[in-house]
């Protein structure tokens, strides 16, 4: 099902949670609303579920308009952060709840929730209470629960964040392989801008109920819109070096060395600009033009060599090969690729180059 | 250390249970004594014969089994009838929104301050009216919703998380099934609580039975034992043994739902 929101806007007194916003999600994709917390991700997901009434615009369940329907006519199924499974009832007749209430016979529902306990392998829990299984096999049925009445649409709210590191990863993988699997529209709320990169085929990437960008994760890592798109995205965090440009290029804070970067509109000199590298663009040796920083430090993290190295006073880090000798406060010359390298305006963190 | 301060909090709770306990057990041994016994001076513990006499007396010279009939259709009654409106009332005072809501759940809670004896009078004047003196009826229909037992449900409604609501408003339910399914089991041992409080005050009524009701058909157990305090002089070990009739059914009930009361909700769904 693809879905629709147009000029979406919601306010709680006087605080705007999501400000008029337009997007299209196409149908069958795994969808990430990805923001840091406030960013009205939470809001917007209400919204599509029916809990929380949109202040004005308009929100499209394929042509039809579903802004004023309540949650139990638009068909949609919800995974909520603490799961919210029914403590009472068993695995069993938690997932067949939505059934039992759309009045499918019995022997058809019973036969429906084996069949998902499969699909999300649960298969041996069925008669257990909720309160006896684990973190991870609470959501499996929590999952399996919101897709027993075959829902055009399937939300998650922070779906993987009561989970430890190493099962987080799993299950990641697990609703990935449930929703292709399914082929539901999907679309999850993170704050973990690696389980959106990993999983999403689109992510949406909001801030203070503003959109900054939607794209495939590659994308938004590869050609980030703004400041706030290039900073959010990637680990480790982006390098931000300060300076002005003058004259077309970039000249480093308090002194004289300079960037030249195809800048994408003229600037006045003098306006203050943010160097954004990735620390997988340095490469040294040099190749063709060249920059001198200092090696400040050195150290691994699992397979990668991560060095922090300082030009003009100010320190930033760069994957370099181990096998490339570097000794502590040496002067190394180092380039830049052309990806991941971006020039911003300070002020507005509008993309320069 | 730890051993002795356990023990001390072990003997403190035994003297607190024998003090709770011994009318109890002095009742239950009296009833099985014979007048006499009753009435020796030095008193003793244990009855030296016990007999059963003063059982049968209680159920044949009393209409005992009028009044246990009366009792039990009484309590029950105005328990399912009670559990009922309080269900319904918490319900909407805890999750639906409307207007005037607070201000009206806050009007309900000052009622609490009127006490029952004054209530009494507008009472009896409604079953007056109500052409209701003298009817089993009357000894129900004022008890069939309590203000007390609303506001504890309701804050026990509360503390249900709301994403268990959205939920199954998700899953396509409406308030009322998403009520009885969800938030009434969830509410079990709150609910039993709350019906076996109000089972034993209504099993215990007696002021407004006495004032409402006159034929003995209509009456129940505690006026029972009121009848063996007005004939000449009081009958200790009769009354004990009526006692002990009166009392011996709250006792099971209580043992019944002991398990229900001191359970907790088992919180399982939930994470986070």
């Amino acid at each position: 099902m693809k879905i629709t929101l147009e000029h979406l806007t919601k306010k709680f007194g006087s605080t705007i949670a999501v400000n008029d916003l337009s997007i299209t999600m196409e149908s069958g994709k795994m969808i990430a609303l990805l923001g840091p917390s406030g960013c009205g991700k939470t809001t917007i997901l209400n919204m599509l579920s029916g809990i929380l009434p949109a202040t004005s615009g308009k929100i499209w369940f394929d042509d039809q308009d579903v802004t004023s329907l309540p949650p139990e006519k638009r068909n949609i199924g919800l995974v909520f952060q603490n799961y919210a499974l029914y403590p009472h009832m068993t695995v069993l007749e938690n997932i067949c709840f939505p059934l039992e209430i759309k009045k499918v016979p019995k022997k058809q529902r019973i036969a429906r929730a084996r069949e998902l306990a499969e699909l999300v392998r649960i298969s041996e829990y069925l008669d257990r209470k909720p309160a006896e299984l684990s973190g991870g096999q609470q959501q499996r049925v929590a999952i399996a629960r919101a897709l027993a009445k075959e829902p055009q649409l399937l939300l998650l709210d922070e779906p993987l964040s009561n989970l430890d590191a190493k099962l987080r990863v799993e299950m990641r993988e697990e609703i990935l392989r449930i929703q292709r699997a399914s082929n539901i529209t999907t679309i999850f709320v993170t704050h973990d801008q690696e389980e959106a990169s990993s999983i999403a085929d689109d992510v949406i990437l909001l801030k203070l109920g503003v959109l900054q960008q939607q794209g495939a994760a590659r994308t938004l890592y590869d050609e980030p819109v703004n400041f706030f798109a290039a900073d959010f995205l990637g680990a480790p965090p982006i390098n931000k070096l300060r300076g002005t440009v003058e004259n077309g290029a970039f000249v480093f804070e308090g002194s004289n060395v300079s960037l030249t970067l195809p800048l994408r509109r003229e600037v006045s000199n003098g306006t203050k600009a943010i160097l954004a590298l990735r620390a997988e663009s340095v490469v040294v040796p040099a190749d063709g033009a060249s920059l001198t920083a200092r090696v400040m430090n050195r150290y691994s993290i699992n397979k990668d060599e991560l060095s922090v190295l300082e030009i003009c006073g100010q320190q930033f880090r760069g994957f370099i090969s181990g096998d490339y000798p570097l000794s502590i406060g040496e002067e190394i010359c180092f380039s830049l690729k052309k990806r991941g390298v971006f020039l911003f305006v300070e002020e507005t963190g509008e993309r320069l180059a | 250390m730890k051993n002795l301060k356990k023990s001390c909090i072990y003997l403190l709770l035994t003297i607190g249970a024998f003090i709770m306990v011994f009318p109890f057990i002095w009742m239950i041994l009296s009833s099985l004594k014979t007048a006499a016994e009753v009435n020796s001076i030095p008193p003793t513990f244990f009855p030296s014969s016990p007999t059963m006499e003063n059982y049968t007396y209680a159920l044949e010279k009393a209409p005992f089994l009028i009044y246990f009939r009366n009792s039990v259709i009484v309590t029950i009654a105005c328990v399912i009838c009670t559990q009922f409106t309080t269900i319904l009332a918490a319900f909407a005072f805890s999750r639906l929104k409307f207007p005037g809501r607070d201000l009206m759940f806050s009007l309900l809670l000052s009622m609490m301050m009127i006490p029952f004896e004054m209530l009494i009078i507008t009472n009896y004047q409604t079953i007056v009216g109500w052409n209701l003196v003298d009817n089993l009826a009357a000894l129900i229909i004022p008890f069939t919703s309590s203000v007390f037992y609303t506001y504890i449900l309701r804050n026990f409604f509360l503390s249900i998380p709301d994403s268990l609501y959205y939920s199954a408003r998700v899953d396509g339910a409406s308030n009322w099934k998403y009520l009885w399914r969800v938030m009434v089991p969830m509410a079990k041992p709150a609910l039993v609580t709350i019906g076996l409080l109000n089972a034993i005050t209504c099993w215990n009524s007696f002021l407004w039975t006495v004032l409402v009701t006159n034929k003995t058909e209509n009456r129940t157990l505690p006026f029972g034992l009121y009848a063996f305090m007005t004939s000449s002089g009081i009958r200790y070990e009769r009354l004990m043994a009526a006692a002990t009739i009166v009392v011996i059914p709250m006792i099971i009930l209580f043992i019944c739902f002991r398990k229900e009361i001191v359970t907790g909700v088992s919180r399982g769904g939930l994470k986070g």
